[in-house]
Protein backbone atom coordinates (compact mmCIF):
# COMPACT_ATOMS: atom_id res chain seq x y z
CA UNK A 1 0.00 0.00 0.00
CA UNK A 2 2.90 2.66 1.04
CA UNK A 3 4.40 2.42 -2.52
CA UNK A 4 0.94 2.96 -4.32
CA UNK A 5 0.15 5.68 -1.87
CA UNK A 6 3.76 7.28 -2.32
CA UNK A 7 2.71 7.06 -6.26
CA UNK A 8 -0.59 8.36 -6.29
CA UNK A 9 0.89 11.35 -4.29
CA UNK A 10 3.48 12.20 -7.16
CA UNK A 11 0.35 11.99 -9.62
CA UNK A 12 -1.59 13.94 -7.21
CA UNK A 13 1.02 16.76 -7.13
CA UNK A 14 1.40 17.27 -10.70
CA UNK A 15 -2.24 16.86 -11.20
CA UNK A 16 -2.50 20.10 -8.74
CA UNK A 17 0.48 21.84 -9.89
CA UNK A 18 0.00 21.57 -13.74
CA UNK A 19 -3.67 22.24 -13.56
CA UNK A 20 -4.00 25.36 -10.81
CA UNK A 21 -0.66 26.47 -10.29
CA UNK A 22 0.55 26.34 -14.15
CA UNK A 23 3.87 24.85 -13.80
CA UNK A 24 5.15 20.72 -13.58
CA UNK A 25 6.73 19.62 -10.54
CA UNK A 26 10.03 17.36 -11.11
CA UNK A 27 10.68 14.88 -7.73
CA UNK A 28 13.67 13.70 -6.26
CA UNK A 29 13.58 9.93 -5.13
CA UNK A 30 11.26 9.15 -2.09
CA UNK A 31 13.13 7.52 1.17
CA UNK A 32 12.38 7.37 4.54
CA UNK A 33 11.18 10.79 6.44
CA UNK A 34 15.07 11.87 8.28
CA UNK A 35 16.67 14.97 8.46
CA UNK A 36 15.05 17.41 6.96
CA UNK A 37 15.94 18.20 3.01
CA UNK A 38 14.08 21.91 3.07
CA UNK A 39 13.95 24.52 5.56
CA UNK A 40 10.44 24.84 5.98
CA UNK A 41 8.74 28.12 7.18
CA UNK A 42 4.61 26.68 5.83
CA UNK A 43 3.35 23.46 6.21
CA UNK A 44 -0.04 22.74 5.18
CA UNK A 45 -1.48 19.34 7.19
CA UNK A 46 -4.12 17.09 6.10
CA UNK A 47 -5.11 14.01 8.21
CA UNK A 48 -6.37 10.85 6.69
CA UNK A 49 -8.83 7.91 8.49
CA UNK A 50 -10.50 4.63 7.01
CA UNK A 51 -8.72 1.95 5.28
CA UNK A 52 -5.73 4.44 5.16
CA UNK A 53 -4.52 6.11 8.36
CA UNK A 54 -1.97 8.42 8.52
CA UNK A 55 -1.80 11.99 7.41
CA UNK A 56 0.43 14.49 4.67
CA UNK A 57 2.46 17.10 5.79
CA UNK A 58 3.43 19.88 2.25
CA UNK A 59 6.39 21.73 3.52
CA UNK A 60 7.80 24.65 1.87
CA UNK A 61 10.23 27.06 2.07
CA UNK A 62 9.09 30.52 2.12
CA UNK A 63 10.37 31.79 -0.76
CA UNK A 64 8.48 28.67 -2.58
CA UNK A 65 5.68 29.52 -1.04
CA UNK A 66 5.63 32.88 -1.77
CA UNK A 67 5.68 31.69 -5.84
CA UNK A 68 3.39 29.04 -5.61
CA UNK A 69 -0.02 31.27 -3.78
CA UNK A 70 0.87 33.82 -6.16
CA UNK A 71 0.93 31.50 -9.21
CA UNK A 72 -2.44 29.50 -7.54
CA UNK A 73 -4.05 33.00 -7.15
CA UNK A 74 -3.28 35.43 -9.52
CA UNK A 75 -1.89 37.88 -7.07
CA UNK A 76 0.36 38.27 -4.68
CA UNK A 77 -0.18 37.64 -0.69
CA UNK A 78 2.67 38.23 2.41
CA UNK A 79 3.33 35.32 4.01
CA UNK A 80 1.12 36.47 7.22
CA UNK A 81 -2.21 37.26 5.62
CA UNK A 82 -5.21 34.58 5.73
CA UNK A 83 -5.26 34.64 2.15
CA UNK A 84 -1.71 32.80 2.07
CA UNK A 85 -2.49 30.37 4.39
CA UNK A 86 -6.06 29.49 3.09
CA UNK A 87 -4.13 28.91 -0.32
CA UNK A 88 -1.55 26.62 1.34
CA UNK A 89 -4.36 25.01 2.96
CA UNK A 90 -6.41 24.76 -0.25
CA UNK A 91 -2.98 23.04 -2.31
CA UNK A 92 -2.41 20.42 0.68
CA UNK A 93 -6.40 19.82 0.29
CA UNK A 94 -6.62 19.20 -3.23
CA UNK A 95 -3.10 17.13 -3.46
CA UNK A 96 -4.38 14.81 -0.74
CA UNK A 97 -8.03 14.80 -1.76
CA UNK A 98 -6.76 13.89 -5.50
CA UNK A 99 -4.46 11.08 -4.33
CA UNK A 100 -7.13 9.45 -1.82
CA UNK A 101 -9.44 8.94 -4.53
CA UNK A 102 -7.34 6.94 -6.79
CA UNK A 103 -6.98 4.52 -4.40
CA UNK A 104 -9.68 2.25 -5.86
CA UNK A 105 -11.54 0.53 -3.52
CA UNK A 106 -10.02 1.98 0.03
CA UNK A 107 -12.48 3.76 2.35
CA UNK A 108 -10.73 6.91 3.63
CA UNK A 109 -12.09 10.01 4.63
CA UNK A 110 -9.96 13.37 4.88
CA UNK A 111 -9.54 16.06 7.61
CA UNK A 112 -10.00 20.00 6.83
CA UNK A 113 -6.62 21.43 6.05
CA UNK A 114 -4.22 22.76 8.91
CA UNK A 115 -1.96 25.28 8.02
CA UNK A 116 1.64 26.26 9.98
CA UNK A 117 3.90 28.95 10.03
CA UNK A 118 7.03 29.70 11.30
CA UNK A 119 10.83 29.77 10.62
CA UNK A 120 12.19 26.56 9.86
CA UNK A 121 9.05 24.45 11.97
CA UNK A 122 8.73 20.75 12.88
CA UNK A 123 5.53 18.95 12.45
CA UNK A 124 5.89 16.16 15.11
CA UNK A 125 4.86 12.53 13.40
CA UNK A 126 2.90 10.15 14.87
CA UNK A 127 5.43 7.58 16.39
CA UNK A 128 4.11 4.24 14.86
CA UNK A 129 3.76 5.45 11.61
CA UNK A 130 5.55 4.82 8.30
CA UNK A 131 6.80 7.88 7.18
CA UNK A 132 8.18 8.65 3.35
CA UNK A 133 9.70 11.88 2.29
CA UNK A 134 9.43 13.08 -1.50
CA UNK A 135 10.82 15.53 -2.31
CA UNK A 136 9.68 18.21 -5.12
CA UNK A 137 10.91 20.87 -7.36
CA UNK A 138 8.77 23.71 -9.17
CA UNK A 139 10.15 26.91 -11.04
CA UNK A 140 9.05 28.41 -8.09
CA UNK A 141 11.59 26.72 -5.52
CA UNK A 142 11.52 23.23 -3.53
CA UNK A 143 9.53 21.51 -1.43
CA UNK A 144 8.52 18.12 0.20
CA UNK A 145 5.34 16.01 1.15
CA UNK A 146 5.84 13.71 4.02
CA UNK A 147 3.49 10.84 4.12
CA UNK A 148 2.76 9.00 7.56
CA UNK A 149 0.50 5.81 7.34
CA UNK A 150 -0.65 4.31 10.68
CA UNK A 151 -2.01 0.82 10.59
CA UNK A 152 -5.94 1.15 9.40
CA UNK A 153 -6.54 -0.69 13.34
CA UNK A 154 -5.20 2.86 15.19
CA UNK A 155 -6.66 4.75 12.60
CA UNK A 156 -8.91 6.90 14.39
CA UNK A 157 -6.61 8.83 16.19
CA UNK A 158 -4.36 9.37 13.48
CA UNK A 159 -4.96 12.84 12.31
CA UNK A 160 -4.65 14.26 15.60
CA UNK A 161 -1.44 13.02 16.74
CA UNK A 162 0.05 14.71 13.97
CA UNK A 163 0.53 18.52 16.04
CA UNK A 164 2.92 21.16 15.07
CA UNK A 165 5.81 21.58 17.31
CA UNK A 166 7.57 24.66 18.49
CA UNK A 167 9.54 26.42 15.82
CA UNK A 168 13.27 25.81 16.33
CA UNK B 1 -28.06 35.31 -12.82
CA UNK B 2 -27.46 34.83 -9.62
CA UNK B 3 -24.85 32.36 -8.46
CA UNK B 4 -24.15 31.26 -4.65
CA UNK B 5 -20.65 29.90 -4.27
CA UNK B 6 -19.81 27.56 -0.75
CA UNK B 7 -16.11 26.98 -0.13
CA UNK B 8 -14.67 26.79 3.23
CA UNK B 9 -11.49 28.22 0.65
CA UNK B 10 -11.33 32.16 0.11
CA UNK B 11 -9.18 30.46 -2.69
CA UNK B 12 -11.64 28.22 -4.16
CA UNK B 13 -14.09 31.02 -4.29
CA UNK B 14 -11.95 34.03 -5.72
CA UNK B 15 -10.80 31.54 -8.33
CA UNK B 16 -14.36 30.24 -9.24
CA UNK B 17 -15.65 34.21 -8.90
CA UNK B 18 -13.27 35.23 -11.33
CA UNK B 19 -14.12 32.59 -14.13
CA UNK B 20 -17.58 33.72 -13.12
CA UNK B 21 -17.01 37.50 -13.92
CA UNK B 22 -15.09 35.80 -17.30
CA UNK B 23 -18.14 34.53 -18.23
CA UNK B 24 -20.26 38.14 -17.31
CA UNK B 25 -22.10 36.85 -13.77
CA UNK B 26 -21.08 39.74 -11.52
CA UNK B 27 -23.80 38.59 -8.67
CA UNK B 28 -22.56 36.64 -6.66
CA UNK B 29 -22.74 35.57 -3.04
CA UNK B 30 -20.37 33.80 -1.07
CA UNK B 31 -20.89 31.29 1.78
CA UNK B 32 -17.83 30.10 3.83
CA UNK B 33 -20.04 26.50 4.74
CA UNK B 34 -23.33 24.70 4.23
CA UNK B 35 -24.57 26.42 7.39
CA UNK B 36 -23.48 29.57 6.39
CA UNK B 37 -24.97 28.88 3.01
CA UNK B 38 -28.52 27.65 4.41
CA UNK B 39 -29.23 30.66 6.41
CA UNK B 40 -28.50 32.94 3.68
CA UNK B 41 -29.80 31.06 0.58
CA UNK B 42 -33.46 32.12 1.00
CA UNK B 43 -32.84 35.86 1.03
CA UNK B 44 -30.29 35.17 -2.27
CA UNK B 45 -32.50 32.63 -4.20
CA UNK B 46 -29.65 31.76 -6.60
CA UNK B 47 -30.06 31.25 -10.04
CA UNK B 48 -26.63 28.53 -9.71
CA UNK B 49 -24.65 27.27 -6.69
CA UNK B 50 -21.19 26.04 -7.09
CA UNK B 51 -21.30 23.55 -3.41
CA UNK B 52 -17.75 22.55 -2.29
CA UNK B 53 -18.18 19.13 -0.42
CA UNK B 54 -16.09 18.74 3.00
CA UNK B 55 -15.83 21.84 5.09
CA UNK B 56 -16.35 22.28 8.60
CA UNK B 57 -19.61 23.17 10.52
CA UNK B 58 -21.99 21.67 7.44
CA UNK B 59 -20.49 19.70 5.00
CA UNK B 60 -21.83 20.00 0.76
CA UNK B 61 -23.94 16.94 1.13
CA UNK B 62 -25.69 17.90 4.64
CA UNK B 63 -26.33 21.34 2.85
CA UNK B 64 -27.42 19.31 -0.30
CA UNK B 65 -29.83 17.52 1.34
CA UNK B 66 -31.51 20.18 3.55
CA UNK B 67 -31.55 22.69 0.89
CA UNK B 68 -33.53 20.17 -1.85
CA UNK B 69 -36.52 19.48 1.08
CA UNK B 70 -37.73 23.46 0.06
CA UNK B 71 -35.95 23.72 -3.70
CA UNK B 72 -36.11 21.01 -6.02
CA UNK B 73 -35.06 22.77 -9.14
CA UNK B 74 -32.57 25.51 -8.74
CA UNK B 75 -29.02 23.96 -10.70
CA UNK B 76 -26.05 22.90 -7.79
CA UNK B 77 -22.55 21.90 -9.31
CA UNK B 78 -20.72 20.33 -6.76
CA UNK B 79 -17.04 21.23 -6.91
CA UNK B 80 -14.68 18.84 -4.89
CA UNK B 81 -11.31 16.63 -4.63
CA UNK B 82 -13.87 13.32 -3.58
CA UNK B 83 -14.27 11.60 -7.39
CA UNK B 84 -14.85 8.29 -5.68
CA UNK B 85 -17.89 6.37 -8.03
CA UNK B 86 -19.89 6.10 -4.83
CA UNK B 87 -19.54 9.69 -3.74
CA UNK B 88 -20.27 10.53 -7.33
CA UNK B 89 -23.92 8.39 -6.87
CA UNK B 90 -24.39 9.84 -3.03
CA UNK B 91 -24.89 13.20 -4.32
CA UNK B 92 -26.48 12.46 -7.54
CA UNK B 93 -28.65 11.06 -5.36
CA UNK B 94 -29.13 14.12 -2.85
CA UNK B 95 -29.89 16.10 -5.75
CA UNK B 96 -26.48 17.27 -7.82
CA UNK B 97 -26.81 18.63 -11.10
CA UNK B 98 -23.13 18.38 -12.47
CA UNK B 99 -20.01 17.52 -10.91
CA UNK B 100 -16.61 18.67 -11.19
CA UNK B 101 -13.25 17.15 -9.48
CA UNK B 102 -10.95 19.78 -8.15
CA UNK B 103 -8.04 20.59 -9.42
CA UNK B 104 -10.11 22.05 -12.52
CA UNK B 105 -9.32 24.48 -15.14
CA UNK B 106 -10.99 27.23 -16.10
CA UNK B 107 -12.37 25.96 -19.23
CA UNK B 108 -13.59 22.62 -17.48
CA UNK B 109 -15.66 25.12 -14.61
CA UNK B 110 -17.10 27.13 -17.41
CA UNK B 111 -17.84 23.94 -19.81
CA UNK B 112 -20.18 21.98 -16.88
CA UNK B 113 -21.62 26.07 -15.88
CA UNK B 114 -23.13 26.09 -19.36
CA UNK B 115 -24.10 22.44 -19.48
CA UNK B 116 -25.94 22.34 -16.19
CA UNK B 117 -27.64 26.03 -17.32
CA UNK B 118 -28.52 24.72 -20.98
CA UNK B 119 -30.33 21.57 -19.67
CA UNK B 120 -32.28 23.66 -16.65
CA UNK B 121 -33.38 25.85 -19.17
CA UNK B 122 -34.55 23.20 -21.35
CA UNK B 123 -36.35 21.33 -18.78
CA UNK B 124 -38.42 24.91 -17.96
Amino acid sequence: MHAVLIRRFIEATQNVFGTMVGTNVTFGTPGPTGRDPVEADVSGIIGFSGDVAGAAVIRFPMATALGVVEALCGEAFGGESEDFSDAIGEIANMICGNAKSSLDGANVSISCPQVVLGKDHKVQRPSDAVSITIPCETPHGIFVIEVSVRAAAKASAARDQVTPAAAS
Amino acid sequence: MRVMLIDDSKTIRRIQRSILEQLGYTEIEEACDGQDALSRVAAFQPTLILLDWNMPNMDGITFLKAFRQRDTTTPVIMVTTESEKTRVIEAIRAGVNNYVVKPFTPDLLQQRIKETLERTTAKA
